[in-house]
């Protein structure tokens, strides 16, 4: 297996590498736009995700949520290397990935509030929150539910001749379901322009997966043919380069490959998951907070690189807190979906079902 | 007009659709050169290739998953289930997925899929490549569920299911492959939520879906020579169900029994039964009768086999209880 990175142990012939590429790169005007919108991406998902927990904490948001925090240079690093008629399929834990395939605060914050102006209408929810016109298919929350899905996205992108391709985001926990195993052999039969990018944070749900899943990830997939890669998820930039050549490959017809981004989930399985000492312990969260965090190393990096000084990014950073504000502000005040909305979407073609 | 087998019907169908719309493609376990264990797409691979009627490993869910996907992004694929007992396994994909994605993206993404799939007993397949198992689709939301009964309904359903927008279920009868109805050499269509009236009769409505309308117009057969006029009446699709036939009828004709391959038991039988009671029962003179298969796994041996779905006889023999008041004293 080709190792992209490490884990994030900051070993020190990957800062020289990283130094290096950014001296290769050094710089164009360009390259420093996305890395600046990289970083906002990440940081639009922590204060997206800081929002949705207060909104559950004072009891205003119906129902629970899955934060993202901690995983965002997955999504983003991912993500930025997509155009959007690529498609992506999300998760219960799906925020970072709806933010970063570039849906709004606005319609966000609705929808997990259950009003009507949110991305769904108000029928989906945190767990099925999607930007649809970004090319995301829809959060799904069963745990490996939308393995077919993005496999199938690929398989009309080849049929129907565009070159679109298909990221299908899953955590550690989903390498468990047997559909993963089905349809990565479809995918590697057939050379389907899809990346399974498997988040591993360490835990399905309250178990350790070390507890659960037996031998290699990455090997399950290279045992199909499929390339496989493990890479530091705390690193934006090296998530992002590999997304790059990936997909570039993928779109000559070289895919199906397979991604596994070693990360961390903050918060526990969901917002009511307090108490998680049985499971994980205080300090091993603290030392991902404080040493492997993805917003703190890269904005570590953009300052040291000249791109961007302390200022500028404590200014966006109010930007998109205020921003966040606004759009929080707004959803609690829009109005919720009018009762006769119910029994509408049911079918495409029925305006009321149960009329 | 001519004579064409049902599976000859379906073969068409999908073929003339093929060739309107090149987006719709054919998706299951030996469905290219093999054209199925029943034969029923013989001849698609050698005319569309193997990019659009393609061979999938034995992986149910996961061709289902796949399908899934490709509906939502421009495709119109018709998956092929060999044996509709396999239902079970694509559960998930078929009622979490492809049933509930419009509604949860509130009405952004489509689902525009096929599913073929049988039914029926009979076969001496047992308990695992016999059962009829529409009502289980047919309790989710999201889906719809057409039921042919010849190979006249097999062809006009299957091509309005693939122009529909939504995840259908199409259960063909595995028993009727070869039987041959005619069929009109032009194109047609069959509308969903269209029932068709079988025959019409005046003194006991008998509703059938798929396998036992041919069952309910033998016993129209018999009851007739006992000078008892049975109304037969198909409703195609019990996704949407045509209410309203079925309800003018039971109003003309004042007794119901309700005939279908599915297991008695949180049945179709019992959901039409329910909907003539709610809204026809001061027309009725007796109870809304329920004949399904019998609540018990197929079982193999021809002995026990025949005996768990309803024959011409069983309905008849029901059909003179209820001309004779008999079943009124039963409740």
């Amino acid at each position: 297996m080709p190792t992209f990175a490490d884990n994030g142990d900051g070993g020190c012939a990957r800062k020289i590498l990283l130094k290096a590429i950014a001296k290769a790169l050094h710089m164009t005007h360009s390259n420093a736009d996305d890395y600046l919108r990289m970083y906002r991406q990440m940081v639009r998902i922590r204060t997206f995700e800081d929002n949705a927990n207060q909104l559950y904490l004072s009891a205003k948001m119906p129902g629970l949520t899955h934060m993202y925090s901690g995983e965002e240079a997955v999504a983003v690093g991912i993500c930025e290397a997509l155009k959007t008629s690529d498609k992506i399929t999300s998760t219960h834990r799906g925020h970072g990935h709806c933010v970063a395939k570039g849906a709004d605060f606005k319609e966000m914050f609705c929808e997990l509030l259950g009003k009507e102006e949110g991305y769904c209408r108000g029928k989906g929810g945190s767990m099925h929150i999607a930007d649809q016109s970004n090319g995301n298919l829809g959060a799904n929350a069963i745990v490996g539910g939308s393995m077919g899905i993005a496999t199938g996205a690929a398989f009309s992108a080849k049929l129907l001749g565009k070159d679109d391709v298909a990221v299908c985001f899953f955590g550690d926990g989903a390498t468990a379901q047997g559909l993963m195993y089905e349809v990565m052999n479809m995918a590697a039969l057939w050379k389907l322009p899809v990346i399974y990018a498997c988040e591993n944070n360490g835990y399905s749900e309250y178990t350790r997966t070390d507890e659960i899943a037996a031998g290699s990830i990455t090997a399950r997939a290279e045992a199909f043919g499929i390339e496989a890669f493990q890479v530091d998820g705390q690193d934006v930039l090296a998530v992002n380069d590999l997304s790059q050549k990936l997909v570039e490959r993928c779109r000559k017809g070289e895919g199906p490959f397979f991604i596994e981004l070693m990360t961390y989930r903050y918060h526990g399985h969901h917002v009511g998951d307090i108490n998680r000492e049985y499971y994980r312990s205080k300090s091993e969260e603290k030392d991902w907070r404080e040493n492997r965090d993805p917003i703190t190393r890269f904005r570590a990096w953009l300052v040291e690189e000249g791109i961007a000084s302390e200022e500028e990014i404590e200014a966006m950073n109010a930007a998109i807190k205020a921003d966040a504000s606004e759009a929080v502000e707004y959803a609690l005040n829009a109005k919720y979906p009018d009762a006769s909305e119910v029994d509408m979407h049911v079918f495409t073609d029925v305006e009321h079902a149960l009329a | 007009m001519r004579n064409i087998t049902l599976s000859q019907a379906v073969n068409e169908a999908l073929a003339e659709e093929m060739r309107r719309d090149s987006s719709v493609f054919i998706i299951g376990e030996d469905v290219a050169e093999a054209g199925t264990p029943f034969k029923v797409l013989s001849g698609l691979v050698e005319e569309f290739g193997t990019a659009r009627v393609v061979d999938t490993p034995i992986a149910e869910p996961g061709f289902m998953g796949l399908a899934v996907g490709a509906a939502m992004t421009g495709a119109r694929p018709v998956v092929d289930l060999m044996f509709g007992d396999f239902i079970f396994l694509i559960m998930d994909q078929l009622c979490n997925q492809a049933a509930k994605t419009h509604y949860m993206s509130g009405g952004k993404l489509n689902v525009p899929l096929v599913l073929r799939t049988n039914l029926g007993a009979t076969r001496r397949s047992a308990a695992q490549h016999s059962q009829s198992l529409h009502a289980l689709v047919a309790h989710i939301p999201g889906l719809k569920v057409a039921l042919p009964s010849s190979a006249y309904e097999a062809k006009g359903l299957m091509k309005t299911a693939i122009r529909d927008n939504n995840p259908v279920v199409i259960f063909e009868d595995k028993l009727m492959y070869n039987d041959k109805a005619t069929v009109p050499e032009e194109e047609f269509l069959i509308p969903f939520g269209e029932a068709n009236i079988k025959r019409e009769g005046e003194d006991i409505t008998l509703i059938a879906t798929s396998s036992m309308v041919q069952v309910c117009e033998k016993a129209a057969d018999i009851l007739a020579a006992e000078g008892i006029s049975a109304e037969v009446i198909d409703p195609r699709t019990i996704v949407p169900l045509d209410e309203e036939t079925l309800l003018r009828s039971a109003k003309k004709t004042s007794r119901v029994i309700v005939v279908d391959e599915g297991h008695q038991n949180f049945g179709i039988t019992g959901e039409i039964a329910g909907r003539i009671n709610e809204k026809a029962f001061y027309h009725l003179d007796a109870p809304v009768v329920r004949m399904g298969a019998m609540d018990v796994p197929v079982p193999f041996s021809p002995a026990l086999e025949d005996i768990t779905v309803p024959t011409p006889e069983a309905v008849a023999e029901k059909a003179r209880l209820l001309m004779s008041g008999e079943m009124i004293h039963a409740a």
